[in-house]
């Protein structure tokens, strides 16, 4: 395995490194003649070295199976996929721009539903999302925010301009994968880092997301106490959970940890019961509180929505963020930008159909076969419809599911994702990815230098989630030297 | 500082040790092994009584072999092996990831990685003395590691009550080795008992070193290695780390940082008191043993208050 560019050939798709066989992109090129230089023996020891690093560090995500859950190491890819620094600033201003406006969203259908009198977006579609929570009707959290933390789903379609795919509002993960791969990238390749890039560094994401959690704390304090609520050791994110509370310094509660007495929120602690101000809970609404939500919850705690809509604590995300979520949703956060801001869009969304709309539908069933359909409420890649890859007997299936709940469901073009090199058996291969950036608001906001490349490591798929045989990629801003 | 993660904290630094101690016995049986006449045959059975897992020994094995013996409490899925040791050292410091240094945890990973590829070729007599020791080094190393980078707030604290009072409890299992469990099957019936005495000597010396003690014991006590000063030296010395009364004064020293303590201190001190006023040469004439089961009933008792005061939820 040497690798040889000549035999890179990315087909029909755009790649970010390599133009046409044999010829690499700026900024990419010296990344990729030092991938040339290599031996193949320096190759196999770098990417072993990789492994060896992941295995030794711990960096594991948990699979539920029917033989139960298992705790598997991170799929990860040495070469790092790069990015220019000009291109990002642009991209980060758009993602920035979009989670301003998608909080004066979720702020005023929860309060005035100004929307809906202007006759934006209908009312019925929000008031029918089953991540709308009435429960949540006339609350002003701190600086109007609901959504602390996004994750922006983004891809580079055909000509390799970047283009949101989805907003992740509830409990967007991924981002300790995102340190934790700069961590081993260092290690196998720091002649990179010392002598040929300007790298952006991102070890400074923890001390954001404190500095956002710290700022929304109803009690004025220099040292609030932040605690990230994590459903426990079998949720396939733990690790994250734990990563986080770690490199902020915060507790790693669950729910049988927290007591609400008197609307107040406190920790079992070895001194007995202590307060919590801001709660970074990485559990679902429904599963927040028993006693308003799902009854059957256990990783929940009994009276915490009744604590937080008091103001005796804060919590992020807000219950009722993910009503922003919702795919169909996110067809109008354009026209959101545009509605509360004032301001033109500064990234594009992907363009959608909504099976709602009874033309659109039309054109969506006549075109099955061309489209991705994809369900409004679901997370990690299930429930889609590929069309071109779908058999005669998937399409017709969900022509009937369309048709029986039009609300359910939007529908996009196929698009050819862009591509990247990964280090396969014995050669480099094109593989498509995506990149997920995180947002975080409150006083002020702040965008990851990057964010986490997912990798789709079949040939020809799409399906990036780790879930489902996904790896990644270190993601690096580079800027001129 | 959470109660279940003090929890955790005080289980990982418990099992820990308990792995370390469990590999220093078995080394110790190992060597003692070459150095006792051919024909000799050692109480394997005797280590899995110690260790207090005999019930589950025999439920699984017929017959109290070495290699039975090793097998189970080095490499099997039992809940008391070395390896299952370093498994839930391991599963308790991921579950405590966010307060315990990031290199503890690293180091404990590759331990038992490490653990998990090799520990079952240490059934065979070859390759297990060096097995063992490694184990052992790195056990001292993750402690090490952690005496040097955590600050002396409530996290270790837990860390070194647990490591402390397994420490204690793990020794008197030891002294048990030489006092009367190994013995009788040492001497048999046609054994008389001045061809027996070397070999006595052999043990204790044994036992000393599986503790790493006998240099110390050496600088310390004048005389000669027998039982008496040995026993009385485990148990009894105030300075020996691995000592039961030193181990009993650290938690002591480490309680005084803790809130709402009493009741937890009190059960040391009386177990204290137990250990430094025990007459061990009228203890050796009777039998060792009930004394030693009642100490380690004490420090049971002391594993309940911790429990109790710490660990379990306020409601």
């Amino acid at each position: 395995m040497r690798v040889n560019w000549k035999n890179y050939n990315p087909g029909n798709f755009y790649d970010e490194m390599i133009s046409t066989p044999g010829y690499a992109r700026q900024p990419s090129r010296r990344l990729a003649s030092h991938l040339k230089s290599l031996t193949h023996e320096e190759l196999l020891q770098k990417k072993l070295a990789a492994e060896l690093a992941i295995k030794t560090m711990g960096i594991s995500f948990t699979v539920y199976s029917d033989a139960g859950n298992i705790d598997r190491e991170w799929p990860f890819d040495i070469i790092p996929r790069i990015i220019a620094e000009k291109e990002w600033n642009s991209t980060s201003l758009g993602l920035q721009q979009r989670l301003r406006a998608l909080n004066c969203f979720i702020h005023d259908i929860y309060n005035e539903q100004k929307i809906f009198k202007d006759k934006i977006i209908p009312k019925e579609l929000i008031l029918n999302s089953s991540n709308f929570r009435k429960e949540c009707m006339g609350i002003k959290p701190r600086f109007d925010v609901w959504a602390h933390i996004c994750g922006t789903d983004l891809i580079k379609d055909g000509s390799g301009e970047f283009c949101v795919l989805e907003d992740n509002l509830r409990v967007p993960s991924g981002v300790s994968y995102m340190l934790e791969n700069r961590r081993v990238t260092k290690r196998i390749f720091p002649e990179l880092f010392e002598d040929d890039y300007n790298i952006r560094p991102i070890t400074e994401y923890p001390d954001q997301l404190f500095d956002t959690l710290a700022a929304i704390s109803p009690r004025p304090s220099d040292y609030p106490e932040v605690a990230v609520l994590t459903p426990g050791v079998f949720n396939s994110a733990y690790f994250e959970h734990s990563y986080l509370a770690q490199r902020m310094g915060a507790e790693l509660v669950e729910g049988s940890d927290l007591i609400v007495e008197k609307d107040k929120v406190f920790m079992k602690t070895i001194d007995g019961l202590s307060q919590v101000d801001v709660i970074y809970r990485r559990i679902d609404d429904l599963f927040l509180d028993p006693s308003v939500f799902n009854k059957n919850s256990v990783l929940g705690v009994s009276g915490l929505f009744k604590a937080w809509v008091k103001g005796n604590v804060a919590l992020a995300n807000a219950p009722g963020a993910g009503v922003a979520d919702d795919k169909i949703i996110y067809t109008y956060v354009p026209q959101f930008i545009k509605y509360y801001l004032g301001e033109d869009p500064i990234l594009p969304n992907v363009p959608s159909f909504l099976c709602i709309d009874k033309l659109q539908r039309q054109y969506v069933l006549q075109n099955l076969d061309k489209l991705v359909v994809k369900p409004a409420n679901e997370s990690g890649g299930y429930g889609m419809l590929i069309g071109p890859q779908a058999s005669k007997k998937e399409l017709a299936e969900f022509a009937r599911r369309i048709k029986a709940d039009p609300r359910n469901y939007m529908a996009q073009p196929l698009i050819s994702l862009s591509t990247v090199p990964v280090l396969c058996d014995r050669t480099v291969e094109p593989r498509h990815v995506d990149l997920r950036p995180f947002v975080l608001q409150a006083d002020k906001s702040y965008v990851t230098a990057g964010g986490l490349t997912r990798v789709a490591m079949v040939k020809g798929s799409y399906i990036v989630n780790s879930s489902q045989g996904g790896g990644s990629k270190d993601t690096w801003i580079v800027g001129d030297n | 500082m959470l109660s279940r993660v003090a929890e955790r904290v005080y289980w990982q630094a418990r099992y820990l040790e308990r792995a370390e101690n469990m590999a220093r016995l078995l080394n110790v049986f190992s060597t003692l092994l070459l150095d006792l006449p051919p024909r000799t045959k050692l109480g394997w059975h005797s280590l899995v009584e110690i260790t207090g897992t005999d019930e589950a020994f025999d439920a699984k094995y017929k017959q109290a072999l070495e290699r039975n013996v090793i097998r189970f409490l080095l490499s099997d899925n039992n809940g008391y092996s070395v390896l299952d040791m370093l498994a839930l050292t391991r599963e308790n410091a991921r579950t405590t990831r966010e307060i315990m240094p990031m290199e503890a945890f690293e180091q404990i990973n590759n331990l038992y990685f490490f653990a998990k590829e090799n520990l079952a070729n240490g059934v065979a007599r070859g390759p297990r003395h060096e097995l063992l020791e490694k184990i052992i080094a790195s056990c001292q190393q993750i402690s090490g590691l952690m005496a040097g980078s955590m600050s002396r707030g409530a996290a270790y604290s837990f860390v070194r009550l647990g490591r402390s009072l397994e420490r204690a409890d793990m020794t008197t299992r030891i002294v048990d080795v030489g006092s009367g469990n190994l013995l009788p099957a040492l001497s048999g019936a046609d054994v008389l008992p001045e061809v027996n005495e070397p070999y006595e000597n052999t043990l204790w010396m044994n036992i000393l070193r599986s503790q790493s003690a006998y240099q110390m014991y050496r600088q310390n006590v004048k005389h000669r290695v027998n039982a008496e000063d040995v026993v009385k030296f485990l148990l009894q010395d105030e300075e020996f780390p691995r000592a039961v009364t030193h181990a009993l004064v650290t938690l002591t020293k480490v309680l005084g940082k803790l809130p709402n303590n009493t009741k937890v201190s009190k059960q040391v001190e009386k177990t204290l008191r137990i250990v430094r006023q025990g007459k061990i040469d009228q203890l050796l004439d009777r039998g060792l043993l009930p004394y030693i089961d009642r100490l380690q009933l004490e420090i049971a008792m002391i594993h309940q208050e911790i429990a109790k005061t710490w660990f379990l939820p306020n409601k």
